[in-house]
């Protein structure tokens, strides 16, 4: 009897190790899987930004010969350098206006009461839902008219506006997050608004500021449908409209250049991205929790 | 002192400054004052031609230019509703500081006492201020535009200045549903709209969430890599892997028909043949989900990753001891957890991809192929719209009424989700 009661002890135990010998395999295998299928294309297309330029299509392929003459190519006989200056100014001014705006918003909707402010704060809501992106020929009436059209600021003028009720929404969100008794004590300590704002709030938000600072950054470089439909002269291009036309030939495929290109604007913004990214989570959860 | 009379202050504020002045607000009653006497001046000199521009759209073909005149109507119109909302703030601030003063409390008075006011009382106001004008600009304008631009006929038959635009009624919301040809693109396209946007959204939540769960188990060694690569999708700029996914399906050239499809067959027992994804529709609208999955599903994963790492062991290890299976605590534990912060960014990712332009034209241009009205196969709603305004035959006119219906389904859909999900609830 005990025998048994011990062999069926035995059984079960490694019935479990081998549930949990599945569970690991199965568990590795999916993330692995994934991996590779992340992985994959990534690499095909970084690889072939290292190879002879009469390429015609991304595919793993490790042997040689590797070159760096895309690279050179993309700055002495393309606009490649101009575009990205001009996507870099626009990225830049519309990142420090953005952020100020929204923040300076952001932060009387979570801390000031005012006559209209649940009012206007649904109007934020509701216009955030506008997919204003839709508008375009608006726009372009709005750009000839105001003679924006192939300017930078016309498209800067946009890329903010666009980004405020959605991105003021958050940022109240997370303003809410930062307890009302630091405002309060520093008040009777005699702060006033301004001080409170920059020294005590300001310092607790930075994260998400962070956060923001780069997805306003990151809009102009990822923005191809305004950008293509409002800047018309090839060196007024952004760099997403200019890549498209290296590939935008289907006879006429410059897929070694279109990589080159491509990985000189993902590297950067990989880095700033994965540098930041410790904020998400808390941002995210933090400003997406209320909506 | 004297006792004033709210009402009749109120009466006086109907000429906005002088109901403040009788309360003896000297410095507000001025301002208003001067407010009001702009407006007068610049309806005067400006607004009330651009007023009847937007009414008549120009009279003189060549000299008048139909858009322009409904930009500066549209613009002086929101100017009026501002000046409107301005007006009845002051008639009832005149008899509310009436009121204010009739029961002895203290208002400000002088240039110095009404600056002090605003310090304190108008911060708030002062630092929304620049968001109010930059959206008024940037949304609110072009949207009133778009909205009245689908009530139009501007289109290739109609470019101004050359030929004027007139007001067409309900025109091509009628063509949209009852002339035959667009009645078929406008139906292949929604449809096709719908699919999409059902499809890829789901998918990458499905992944997004499963990833999470999976990744998030304690046995894993190797975390931080796994995180690393899994956020890689989200960190590359969309553009860039859809381009380049672009090249990858391509029919005869393309790594996934030369290189991934003949890899598998050395494993699978079925033999896959190459497949046309850019030429055939239903192929092409496959790859592009798949794709969609690919690129969404961190975001998901990162924002799950953060609200299970929220969730109290103490929930699981109860439900062990009461027997539970993994299937029953993700359906009664992890779920409800992930819905109830998550939900509302959930509904952003349809909402997102049902606009999801990019895409849909980068990879491959909305083909192949033609539903009619110029739109291929695979295009959605905004991408037709594209298509409708970068034409060689634009049609302005039906894009904006295409918008102005795309804007009403995503508004009606948020909206709802956001009353159930008490986003409205700002306290």
């Amino acid at each position: 009897m005990i025998k048994m009661a011990e062999q069926i002890k035995v059984k079960k135990q490694s019935s479990i190790k081998r549930n949990r010998f599945l569970k690991h395999f199965f568990t590795y295998l999916y993330m692995i899987l994934l991996s590779i299928i992340i992985i994959y294309p990534l690499l095909i297309t970084t690889m072939t930004a290292f190879k002879s330029s009469d390429v015609v299509a991304f595919t793993l392929d490790f042997s040689g010969p590797w070159t760096l003459n895309n690279f050179k190519e993309l700055f002495t006989d393309t606009l490649y350098g101009t575009w990205y200056g001009n996507t870099l100014i626009i990225s830049i001014f519309t990142m420090f206006v953005q952020v100020a705006v929204i923040t300076l918003a952001g932060y009387t909707y979570s801390r000031y009461n005012f006559a209209g402010k649940k009012w206007s704060l649904t109007f934020f809501l509701v216009v955030q839902m506008v997919p204003t992106m839709a508008a375009l020929t608006a726009y372009y009436v709005l750009g000839m008219l105001l003679n924006g059209l192939d300017h930078d600021w016309f498209l800067i003028l946009i890329y903010i506006g666009g980004g405020i009720p959605m991105n003021t929404w958050l940022m109240k969100g997370y303003f809410d997050t930062v307890p009302y008794d630091f405002d309060e004590s520093a008040k009777l300590d005699g702060a006033g608004n301004f001080t409170i704002f920059w020294k005590i709030v300001m310092p607790l938000v930075k994260p998400m500021i962070a956060v923001q600072a780069l997805w306003a950054f990151m809009g102009p470089f990822g923005d191809y449908m305004t950008a293509r439909y409002l800047l018309r002269e090839e060196e007024n291009l952004t760099v997403a409209v200019g890549l498209q036309e290296f590939i935008s030939d289907p006879k006429n495929q410059q897929v070694a250049l279109f990589a080159a290109g491509a990985i000189l604007i993902a590297l950067p913004i990989c880095a700033l991205f994965f540098y930041l990214q410790r904020y998400f989570v808390t941002g995210l959860t933090a400003g997406g929790a209320k909506g | 002192m004297e006792k004033l009379n709210p009402k009749k202050t109120m009466w006086l504020s109907l000429i906005p400054g002088l109901g403040q002045l009788k309360n003896g607000q000297k410095a507000k009653g001025i301002i208003f004052l001067g407010i009001f006497a702009l407006f007068i001046i610049e309806m005067a000199v400006f607004g009330f031609n651009a007023l009847v521009g937007l009414v008549t759209l120009g009279t003189v073909a060549g000299r008048d230019h139909s858009m322009f005149l409904m930009v500066r109507g549209t613009l002086q119109f929101l100017v009026t509703i501002i000046f409107l909302m301005f007006y009845i703030v002051n008639v009832r601030d005149a008899r509310k500081t009436a009121e204010a003063i009739n029961r002895g409390k203290d208002v400000p008075k002088t240039w110095k006492e009404m600056c002090d006011s605003l310090a304190t009382d108008g911060f708030p106001y002062l630092l929304t201020f620049p968001a109010y004008i930059l959206m008024i600009f940037t949304i609110i304008l072009p949207v009133f535009v778009t909205l009245l631009m689908a009530f139009t006929n501007y289109d290739f038959n109609h470019i101004p200045p050359a030929s004027l635009i007139s007001w067409i009624g309900i025109q091509n919301f009628h063509d949209m549903f009852m002339l035959s040809s667009y009645r078929a693109t406008f139906g292949a396209v929604f449809g096709w709209t719908v699919i999409w946007t059902l499809c890829a959204s789901t998918l990458q939540i499905v992944i997004g969430i499963f990833t999470a769960v999976v990744a998030h188990q304690d046995f894993i060694k190797g975390k931080k890599i796994f995180g690393i690569i899994f956020l890689l999708p989200w960190a590359v700029p969309a553009f860039v892997t859809i381009m380049s996914f672009s090249n990858i399906f391509n029919d005869s050239a393309g790594a996934i028909n030369i290189q991934v499809i003949p890899f598998l067959n050395h494993f699978l027992p079925v033999h896959i043949p190459q497949i046309s994804w850019m030429t055939d529709p239903f192929w092409t609208k496959v790859a592009l989900i798949m794709i969609q999955g690919w690129l969404g599903f961190p975001y998901i994963y990162v924002l799950v990753t953060g609200i299970l790492q929220s969730i109290s062991e103490d929930l699981y290890e109860a439900a062990t001891i009461d027997g539970a299976t993994p299937v029953q605590k993700f359906n009664h534990i992890t779920l409800p957890a992930i819905l109830a912060v998550a939900a509302p960014t959930f509904v952003t990712q349809y909402t997102f991809n049902f606009n999801n332009f990019s895409i849909i034209y980068l990879f491959n241009n909305g083909g192949p192929g033609d539903v009619g009205g110029g739109a291929g196969n695979s295009d959605i709603l905004i991408s037709w719209i594209y298509k409708l305004t970068t034409g060689t035959t634009p049609q302005y006119g039906l894009a904006s009424a295409i918008t102005l219906i795309i804007s009403a389904i995503v508004i009606a859909v948020s909206l709802f989700v956001f009353k159930k999900s008490h986003a409205f609830d700002m306290d």
